[in-house]
């Protein structure tokens, strides 16, 4: 186990160092002179060149990679224009909302696909699953942004149960507070997980140990929810760890219409005020998360499943 | 043309095709079906809701939204189809590519696509914008360094399953040109599961470029592009809903028929026999 575990570990290098180069090149390929696009028009001469040197623009390129490499290995990822704090201080004040956003919408998701997926196996080809098959079609059709307004329209502004965004003090308030934007973070990840959850369940029923537990006379729903579900349930976490990136990349979008201060609402107020060096530190954080979530449910599947475990 | 029959033949493609036609000849017929302009300002009717003469209310201008919802759908889907369509083409092909001849080009590629498949979709395209400026130009730019990646990927898997089949087998010991074979051969069936999976990304396609535009990061106002009719209806949302609800639905009207469309198609170019 500890052997495979490294071995993801040592395979990780190439992976982070491809990360680096890409949010590197991000830079690169902007139009025009990066210490002038960072400042603005009103930069004098002086300041341009104070610029240039505190960020090695004057340096070969290759040169400057290694300046951002060492930045994101000493785990700075650079220095923030704006804020002129290092990347990573800013990161962390604002991590825990969108780690928030993705936890409470993954159980959110969790919650609302695991009867529908189960309903929809059970009643397999039947008119139940294909009405619950349009519904989720139907939901993936909804886009985030739009259904964020809708939802503070109706459940903020009409019936005043959730407040129109922004956080609060203290973990209670936190949660309801950012309830709204994991519901709809969460309904896109649902449909996604009932999907994959409705294929692993079915595919479970087929197996030989389901005949065997029914010839051994033990009930319907006891094989269901002893033997089927989770046996399911861990395919689909792998299956959660790869679309990581896609829950990740929805708090974005919800951040910004919630007035969340989290990692989403970081970016765009970084590429609104062209802070540079934020937009690519956070790029190059925002995979290594990803990165890092898919490292963990990998040893999560291989704790999980004992054929993965005993390779 | 049998695929476009078996499509009709399976009810989600049938309805699906249903819906995209009634769009398009709703977008053909906006001149007949609307006597307003979609850019004319009327103050004297501004912040109507939905009557007869105006289906989908008037906006703060006094526009006529349901005229502004239908020009918008000439802007998004032309944005999305070429947003989609454009790099899967080019995924296709490295893809096939990569899978045919294998070897360290192939290594190289899937590294690569490992990586770039690390980033958070939205963030990719929003740095990516950010660092290039916000124009409909970057935007394209935008997405043809993403979206190609799911397909290389795809196609390159489909390749290599395929190029062990008996049949391209047969084509090699008949001295087949190595083109031939790749193009005539092997592309028509490993492109099968790449189409229904564009399909899925249209649907996301169209709400990412809606977002971008919304996020004043994609098309510019006074286009009536959907996000932009989005978020210029925020200030509004209290007094006149319609402004922000039409437009959103008329996105989630062309993601379902998207899907649905995706549904058919991998009924009806599933292998007979």
């Amino acid at each position: 186990m500890i052997q495979v575990i490294f071995k993801r570990l040592l395979m990780l290098v190439p992976v982070l160092i491809g990360i680096t180069l890409i949010g590197f090149l991000l830079l690169q390929v902007m139009p025009g002179d990066a210490a002038e696009r960072a400042m603005g028009t009103r930069a004098s001469a002086e300041e341009l060149a104070e610029m240039r040197r505190l960020w090695g623009l004057d340096l070969p390129i290759w040169q400057q990679y290694l300046l951002f490499l060492r930045d994101c290995l000493t785990g700075s990822f650079g220095v923030s224009i704006f804020h002129k704090k290092a990347v990573i201080t800013l990161v962390a004040e604002r991590l825990p909302f969108t780690l928030g956003i993705v936890a409470l919408s993954t159980l959110i998701a969790l919650v609302i696909a695991l009867p529908f997926a189960s309903l929809a196996a059970v009643r397999r080809g039947r008119p139940a699953d294909h009405a619950i098959r349009q519904i989720f079609v139907a939901l993936i059709a909804v886009p985030p942004f739009w259904l964020s307004y809708v939802l503070i329209l109706w459940l903020s502004l009409r019936l005043g149960w959730f407040p129109t965004g922004g956080v609060g003090e203290g973990l209670a308030e936190n949660l309801y507070r950012l309830f709204l934007p994991s519901l709809v973070v969460g309904l896109s990840t649902a449909a996604l997980i009932q999907q994959t959850l409705r294929a692993a369940l079915i595919d479970t029923m087929k197996a030989d140990y389901v005949d065997t537990a029914r010839a051994k006379g033990l009930r319907r729903h006891e094989i269901f929810l002893r033997h089927v579900m989770p046996n399911s349930l861990i395919s689909t976490i792998s299956i959660i760890g790869v679309r990581v990136s896609w829950i990740i990349g929805g708090t974005v979008v919800v951040e910004k219409i919630f007035s969340v201060p989290g990692l989403g609402s970081l970016l765009i107020d970084a590429i609104v005020s062209r802070d540079l060096p934020v937009i690519r530190g956070l790029t190059v954080f925002f995979a290594i998360m990803v990165v890092i979530v898919n490292l963990i449910t990998d040893i999560l599947y291989a704790l999980a499943d004992p054929r993965v475990r005993l390779e | 043309m049998q695929v476009l029959k078996d499509l009709l033949r399976s009810p989600a493609g049938a309805l699906a095709l249903l819906m995209l036609l009634a769009t398009l000849l709703a977008t053909l017929l906006t001149p007949l079906l609307s006597p307003y302009d979609a850019f004319a300002l009327d103050f004297g009717n501004a912040l109507q809701p939905p009557s007869a003469a105006h289906w989908f209310g008037t906006d703060n201008f006094g526009r006529d939204i349901f005229t502004r919802v239908m020009a918008g759908a000439v802007y998004d889907l032309r944005l999305a189809l070429i947003c989609v369509f454009g790099p899967m083409a080019f995924g296709v092909l490295i893809g096939l590519v990569s899978g045919f001849f294998g070897g360290r080009v192939d290594a190289a590629l899937m590294r690569l696509t490992d990586i770039v498949w690390a980033f958070p979709f939205y963030v990719l395209v929003l740095a990516i914008v950010g660092v290039l400026g916000p124009s409909e130009a970057n935007l394209y730019i935008a997405f043809f360094l993403v979206n190609w990646i799911g397909y290389a990927r795809i196609v390159r898997g489909e390749t290599l399953l395929i190029g062990r089949l008996e049949f391209i087998e047969a084509t090699r010991v008949l001295r087949f040109g190595k083109p031939r074979i790749m193009l005539r051969h092997i592309l028509p069936n490993a492109v099968t599961p790449a189409l229904v999976y564009s399909m899925s990304d249209v649907v996301l396609t169209v709400q990412a470029v809606a977002a971008l535009s919304f996020f004043g990061l994609g098309v510019q106002p006074p286009a009536p592009e959907w996000g932009l009719l989005i978020v210029e209806s925020i200030d509004y949302m209290r007094e006149a809903p319609w402004m922000t609800l039409f437009p959103g639905l008329a996105i989630v009207w062309i993601g379902i028929a998207f899907s649905l469309l995706g549904e058919g198609l991998s009924v009806a170019l599933k292998p007979k026999g």
